[in-house]
Order: structure tokens, then sequence, then C-alpha cells
């Protein structure tokens, strides 16, 4: 079996998911070629061919002719798999290469077994095990999911190919402004989720975070509903964090928040649904309704 | 402005799960039903246009049982103009290909400059449908958007990276966009809104119009993982287990 493992670059730096890419491949026993856009003179540590097509002149955000690289690379190295992380970058190539490649493709794996993927759905609370009936596929592998494999260099070869214009145009990036709080240097965060219900009741999770002498931190949709700033959201697209005490309140614990705070010491999680998925990670799951809780917690911890 | 929004109804993520009959999806049956929130967050952003431009005609599309029908409603009442249904009882089984098919095969003579999509479905979550269908027309796509604005035959767009960071894009028409999570916030739909909505223009079509192909990926089985962190578990008075809580925290030195 033999895998086209697509990494990525960022910050002027081979991504560390790229080395989860490669202990997928390890886990399948198969034979794996790797695939970038990136400066030609990146060195993975990586025992095999990659390809490198110099992001000069392909450009960092430009799917089209990222997706015609990895097809012409396909042909010439015929792989079972085309694998990418289901990340930002992964997830809107990776149909784009699965459609023109006539291949099927199977979203965000979090495990291998002998007949097929194994993916989540329903937040996380089910899961299927999946298998291409179409012979060769792409594959999104969730961030995480595997522990990354670093061994080795590679050798490079440089790739090329000509793509007429996209239609898109990148003009450049934007940064969230990050106010005064540093939730990473917290030693105790608190963090508010949709299970608070309206803004008013943000104050009962911030009393907490006060008594217990820590940081609020929130979910996104808190963030996104403007019920807390942005500079407080803990998940894949906010901070990571891993203070000494997590406590989770009122949410569920989708994959992007668990992200950004599954390695906290410890993790209190206030939840009124006994299945909501942030169970996987709590050292304590404490299932009740926040409004009624945590006040009373807040109350005991104050006195 | 001729604009689509693909939108698919979902359970509510807060429901009990459990494995259907037949070994492949979620029990279906007693379930809350919603329009999947990113899509609602497409509905939105296409009736924003629609306020902001004037001459746009928003067309609803939804593949599923008849229930699906209230999800078109809703967003009807929101502000799309008409809407249609694909009927299929069995879409839950088709993979993100074949709906992406259905939805392309819908659209290819009706000349679609926007197709709003949400950027993952939360209940099979594959992420692929947008890019998919945008393949398949040839559509220019943007994915996870939670920026937009239209000016001059163009969209500027948002795409959102990792640790909060967003690439600005320009797109030409025609273009498939799928919406994140931010991108705004959803109105309420006004009793008048309702009424209306249930006057506007709602089609039914047979799946077998739009759909020729088989699926590119097999479903073995579904199944309830196992958990893998034994954590403690407090249920009970507030009191009492707030008491046990502190106990816990001071025992383990995180208090
Ligand atoms: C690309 C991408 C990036 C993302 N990045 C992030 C990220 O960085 N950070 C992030 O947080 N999310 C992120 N998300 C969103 C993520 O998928 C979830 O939608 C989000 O984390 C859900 O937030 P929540 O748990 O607060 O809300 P919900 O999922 O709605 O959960 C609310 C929870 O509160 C519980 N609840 C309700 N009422 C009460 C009550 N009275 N008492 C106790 N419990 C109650 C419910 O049982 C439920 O479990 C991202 C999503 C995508 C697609
Ligand atoms: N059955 C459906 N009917 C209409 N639109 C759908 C359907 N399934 C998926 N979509 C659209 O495709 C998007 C991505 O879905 P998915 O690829 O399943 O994660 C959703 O947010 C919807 O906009």
């Amino acid at each position: 079996m033999k895998l086209l493992l697509v990494g990525e670059y960022k910050n002027g730096n081979v991504d560390e998911s790229f080395y989860e890419l490669v202990a997928f491949a390890e886990k399948l026993g198969a034979e794996a070629v790797a695939f970038f856009v990136a400066p030609t003179d990146i060195k993975p540590e990586f025992n095999g061919k990659v390809y490198v097509a110099d992001v000069e002149k392909a450009k960092e955000y430009n799917p089209k002719v990222h997706r015609d690289l990895v097809l012409k690379i396909a042909e010439t190295e015929n792989p079972d798999y085309v694998v990418l992380s289901h990340s930002s970058y992964g997830w809107d190539l990776a149909p784009r290469i699965a459609f023109k490649w006539d291949a099927g493709q199977i979203s965000e794996i979090v495990e291998v077994d002998n007949d097929g993927f194994v993916v989540p759905f329903c937040n996380a609370k089910l899961r299927r095990l999946l298998k291409p009936n179409t012979g060769k596929a792409v594959l999104t592998l969730q961030s995480g999911a595997f522990a990354p494999a670093k061994a080795g260099s590679a050798t490079v070869e440089t790739a090329d190919v000509d793509t007429a214009d996209d239609g898109l145009e990148f003009t450049g990036f934007e940064v969230v402004e990050k106010g005064g709080v540093d939730l990473t240097k917290a030693e105790i965060i608190v963090s508010a989720g949709r299970g608070v219900g309206k803004k008013e009741n943000i104050e009962v999770v911030e009393k907490l975070a006060k008594a217990l002498g820590g940081e609020l931190g929130a979910s996104r949709p808190v963030v996104d509903a403007g019920w807390l700033p942005a500079e407080r959201q803990v998940g894949t697209t906010g901070q990571t964090v891993a203070p000494k005490l997590y406590v989770a309140c009122g949410i569920s614990g989708a994959i992007q928040h668990l992200a950004g705070m599954k390695k906290s010491n410890f993790i209190v999680a206030i939840n009124k649904d006994k299945d909501a998925p942030i169970s996987e990670v709590a050292d304590v799951f404490v299932v009740a309704d926040l409004l009624d809780f945590v006040p009373v917690l807040t109350e005991k911890l104050s006195s | 402005m001729n604009v689509l929004v693909c939108v698919k109804q979902v359970p509510d993520m807060e429901s009990k799960f459990t494995v259907s009959s037949d070994g492949l999806w979620y029990d279906q049956s007693d379930l809350t039903y919603k329009i999947n929130e990113y899509d609602e967050y497409a509905v939105e952003e296409a009736v924003r246009l629609k306020e902001k431009v004037g001459d746009v005609t928003i067309t609803v599309l939804s593949i599923g049982p008849d229930r699906v029908k209230e999800a078109i409603r809703k967003a009807l009442a929101l502000g799309a103009d008409k809407g249609a249904h694909i009927k299929d009882d069995e879409a839950h089984l088709k993979d993100p290909f074949q709906i992406s098919t259905i939805i392309a095969n819908y659209a290819k003579d009706k000349n679609f400059d926007i197709i709003f999509t949400g950027m993952q479905s939360e209940d099979r979550g594959s992420g692929q449908v947008g890019a998919l269908v945008a393949e398949m027309l040839g559509m220019n796509c943007v994915t996870t958007i939670v920026g937009f604005e239209y000016a001059d035959g163009k969209v500027n767009v948002k795409r959102e990276l990792e640790g909060g960071i967003r690439a600005k894009v320009t797109a030409s028409l025609p273009v498939v966009l799928t919406c994140q999570l931010g991108l705004n916030t959803v109105r309420y739909p006004t009793l008048p809104n309702i009424m209306k909505a249930k006057r506007k223009e709602l089609k039914e079509f047979e799946l077998s119009e739009f759909l020729n192909t088989d699926s590119k990926v097999v479903t073995l089985k579904a199944f309830v993982p196992e958990k893998k962190k034994g954590g403690i578990v407090l249920e009970g008075a507030s009191d009492e287990i707030a008491d046990k809580l502190i106990g816990i925290l001071k025992e383990k030195a995180v208090i």
C-alpha cells in the first residue's frame, strides 16, 4: 500500500501535523511519499521522498493550483490514498482532489480498524466505521488522533504545474486582536459555554472564576454571540491552554474545544447532559444545571 | 442575483443518540430536529445580501424525508424566497459524493451566482459537500467563511484558519461559499414572516431526477464509542455534590 501525504507549511516551518500523517502511514504499514507547498529548501524529518512546490509560485492559498499539483504527483506515484490533516487547509483541499481524482473521501479519521477507518459523528457521541469502495481514496485525519512520528531526513524533489488563474485572489491575513488577558499563563481557568443560556448568566460563571482565583474562559459560541471577547476563547481557533485546573460550565466538548484544553492537569465539567462528549476528558463530571449548581459551589468556596 | 442555500435538517446534538436497527446510522425516531447550525448562518447571510443589494432571489434546497420541509419553512420565514425539497427517506445513507451530485444536478441549469452551504453538517460532519458541489459545477469555492461582502460582481470573504487568523480572499462569481460559526448572528423569524412563509413556493422533486451515481464510501457500522476516561461522576443535590467536589479538588491539591 502506498500513501501520498499532503503536509502543511506554516509560519516558516513544516507543521507538526505532518508527522501525524507519517504516523498514520506507519500504522497502516504503508509506503509513503510526501508533498508540500513550501520553500524548496525545507527539511522534514521523514525517511522518504518529498515533492516540494515553491510557495512563492504556487502561493499559500491557491487551492486550484495545490489540487493540480497533488493530482500530478498522484499520477506519477500512483498512491492508494492521499492523506491530509482535517484542518482549514486539509478540508478545503481534500474534496477538490477527491473529485478530480475520481475517488471517495473519508473525513476526520480518528482510528484505523482492520476493515476501514473510524470517524466520529453527532459531536463525537457516536462513531462510524467507513470504507472507500473506489479502491483509492482521499483521507483527512483528526488533528491529535495519531501521535506524531518523526525520524530521518527526506530527499526533496521539486514539483511544478501550470494551472490557469483560480478566480480567487488571496489579499492578506487578519489576526484577531488580543486584549490584556493571556489565558495561557493562567493556573486556573473557568470557562462558560452556550449552556449558560444568555449573556446575563456569564456572571454566574465569572463569580466562580473569581472565587477560585482563576481566569474566565469561553467556548466559541459564547464569543461569537458577543457575550465575551475573542481573547477568552479556548480551542483550535482560539487559545490552547493547559492550566492546573480547568472548569467547563455548559460546554459540550466538541473536538475543536477539546483540542484547546484537554492537556489541562485536572478537568471538571458541569453539564446537564450526562452523555456530553466533554465526559471523555473530565476528571470530575458534575451532572447538574449550572444555574443551580455553580452559585452553590461559588458560595461554599467563598465562605 | 440568483442565490441557492443548501440546508440540512439535523437533530439537536444534546439528544441521546442510539444506533439504528440497521446498524449504520443513529435511530432517527424521537429526536428533535432543527436546521444545521452552519446552514442557518448561510441562510442569514443570503438574506442580508438580499436586503443590501435588492435584486436577489434566494432558493433554499434540502434533501431528506418529509420532515425536512420544516427546515425549509424556517428558512423561508427567515427571508428566503422559495423552497425546493428533494424527497429521500434514505438521505442519511448517501455519502457526501452522492449528496453533492444531487445538489449539482439540481443547480446545473439554474445559473446560480452564489451557492451558500454550511462548512459541515452537525451530525455527519464531513465538511465535503460545498467544495464537491463547486468542483462538479466548475464554480469557485471558498470554505469556512467568517466574513462576507459583495461588491462589483465579486465577493470579499474572510476564510478562517487556526489560532485566530483569517485569510482575506476575493472571488469572482459564480462561487460556492461554506459558512462557519461567527459569520453572523441569525435573526428570529417574526410571526408575520412565519405566516408569509406558509404561502411561499415549496416545490417537491423526486430523487431519481437528480441522482445518477453510486456511493464512493460505504458505512460498515455505526457504534457507541467506549468511554476513554473513567472520571468521577457526581449527581444529586447541589449542596452535597458541591461539598464532594471541593473535597476532591482539595485532595488532588488543585485548589
Ligand atoms: C473549524 C471549526 C473551529 C472551531 N473552533 C472552536 C474553538 O476554537 N473553540 C470552541 O469552543 N469551539 C470551536 N468550534 C465550535 C465547536 O465545534 C462547537 O460548536 C462549540 O465548541 C460548542 O460550544 P459549546 O459547548 O459552548 O456549545 P454546545 O455544543 O451547544 O453545548 C452546550 C452544552 O451546555 C449544556 N447545557 C445546556 N444548558 C445547561 C445548563 N443549564 N446547565 C448545564 N449544562 C447545560 C448542554 O448539555 C451542552 O452540552 C469550532 C468549530 C469549527 C467547525
Ligand atoms: N441532505 C442535505 N440537504 C441539503 N444540504 C445538505 C445536505 N447534506 C449536506 N448539505 C449541505 O452541505 C453542507 C456540508 O455537509 P457535510 O459535507 O455533510 O458536512 C451542509 O452544511 C449543508 O449546507
